[in-house]
């Protein structure tokens, strides 16, 4: 089952923190996580591919999808 | 494809260049020495200008920061990032803010003027430097203790465009400077609020540093805080690449003068030096980001930041009411204590405001 995570309204730099807990605990598998800001999109985007994780965006509205996975 | 233009790592390089050089151009065209862009310096001297604080040396509108709120504001409009949001503890960020402006007005700058003093040659700033990395240190170490000011919420447009709309405000008075029986505004006839660069080339300059730095997330507080905290070095690379070319800038146009004495607006108290930019690190680190960085998420619609700017300069002006803020000659009568204080809040909010905190409210259930 994929795992979710919602950091939205949170500064930075706790959702790239909060996301990159999450993966140390999974190590592999799919993870969504809602995002509202370019900022943290980026920063989460980067963290996750630089560990070797998949990641795709969605946009949705003034919201991002990212769907990461491993 | 835009978008993406900016999220590899050259165009951070690109920033981090283009400041340290337009930076120390700055100071060539008129800013003050190892001057060229500080946050919490022009920060001040808007203070002074709007009367806040009556140290006359440091008293004019500052178009470097209206210019970075403007920058940013344009790039979050063009690039559909602009979003009112706030409620994420602002009276704590105000605090935040407050106290980043004590500490930074102790050691006198903030973490850009440290590297340009670095590159300028100023061994002082080694210190700055120091307790600036032990601040951010500390307050990693609330981060890892779940340290949360809570989720901002969404709001009303009209919210996220107050600070570019008291930006125009300071923008305009600098325009016009209309002059008032209290002597408003407070313009300096000497000393470093005196010297500024044309106001136009300032402006400009900057609205092209906030574009930039909204688009590639530039800050030099998670430039070292993300190093530590999630080994990422992409802010770094930005920050060393300001670094260099403002040194290698600096050599060109005959401005580095290394040495520890008489430096230029700086003072040789090692101790408070350091201790003044721990206490900068740890607010700024809890606050999320260096106040650049602040300056460019008000100009997104970041209300919380904009609130902990306003706090900046209520410190900046607390800073010289209340003799906190250094001199040439070394510590204000009150900088110590000013610093220790501070440090004692920040950690009360680091403590209270973490799982370190949370527990301890448990415990005692």
């Amino acid at each position: 089952m994929n795992q979710s995570i919602d950091v939205r309204g949170l500064s930075c730099p706790l959702p790239v923190v909060a996301v990159r807990n999450k993966l140390l605990e999974m190590k592999k598998g799919i993870l969504e996580v809602l995002v509202d800001t370019g900022t943290s999109k980026d920063n989460i985007t980067r963290m996750a591919t630089n560990t070797d994780w998949k990641v795709e965006i969605k946009e949705e509205g003034e919201e991002y999808l990212l769907i990461i996975s491993r | 494809m835009l978008k993406k233009f900016f999220c590899f790592r050259k165009y951070i390089i690109f920033i981090g260049v283009f400041i340290g050089i337009s930076a120390t151009v700055l100071q060539k065209l008129g800013n003050p020495a190892n001057m060229g862009i500080c946050v919490a310096c022009m920060e001040r001297d808007i203070a002074g200008a709007l009367g806040l604080h009556r140290a006359a040396v440091v008293q004019y509108i500052r178009p470097e920061i209206i210019g970075f709120v403007f920058g940013s504001l344009i790039a979050a409009l063009i690039f559909k990032e602009f979003k009112a949001r706030s409620g994420s503890a602002p009276l704590l960020r105000f605090v935040l803010g407050f106290l980043a402006m004590i500490g930074a007005l102790v050691f006198l700058g903030c973490p850009w003027r440290t590297l340009l003093r670095l590159a300028g040659g100023d061994g002082n700033a080694l210190f700055g430097l120091a307790g600036l990395i032990t601040g951010i240190w500390v307050g990693i170490f609330f981060i890892k203790s779940g340290y949360n000011l809570g989720r901002n919420q969404r709001t009303y447009p009209l919210v996220g465009w107050i600070m570019p709309l008291i930006m125009m405000g300071l923008f305009l008075l600098l325009l016009f400077r209309p002059q008032l029986p209290s002597g408003a505004v407070f313009f300096s006839s000497q000393g470093p609020g005196s010297q500024h660069a044309p106001l136009f080339i300032a402006l400009l300059v900057a609205m092209v540093i906030g574009f930039l730095a909204q688009r590639t997330r530039f800050c030099t507080v998670a430039a070292v805080r993300d190093v530590i905290l999630i080994k990422d070095t992409y802010l770094f690379t930005g920050v060393i690449s300001l670094l260099l070319a403002a040194l290698v800038s600096n050599l060109i146009l005959k401005q580095f003068h290394p040495g520890f004495q008489g430096q230029p607006i700086a003072h040789t108290n090692q101790w408070w030096n350091f201790g003044g930019m721990v206490l900068a690190g740890l607010a700024f680190t809890l606050a999320g980001g260096c106040p650049g960085r602040q300056l460019f998420l008000s100009g997104e619609g970041d209300a919380d930041a904009a609130v902990f700017v306003l706090g900046m300069i209520a410190g900046a002006a607390f800073a010289h009411n209340f003799a906190t803020a250094s001199s040439a000659q070394g510590p204000g009568l009150w900088g110590p204590a000013s610093v220790i204080v501070g440090l004692i809040i920040c950690l009360v909010i680091g403590f209270s405001m973490s799982n370190l905190g949370k527990k301890k409210m448990e415990d005692k259930k």
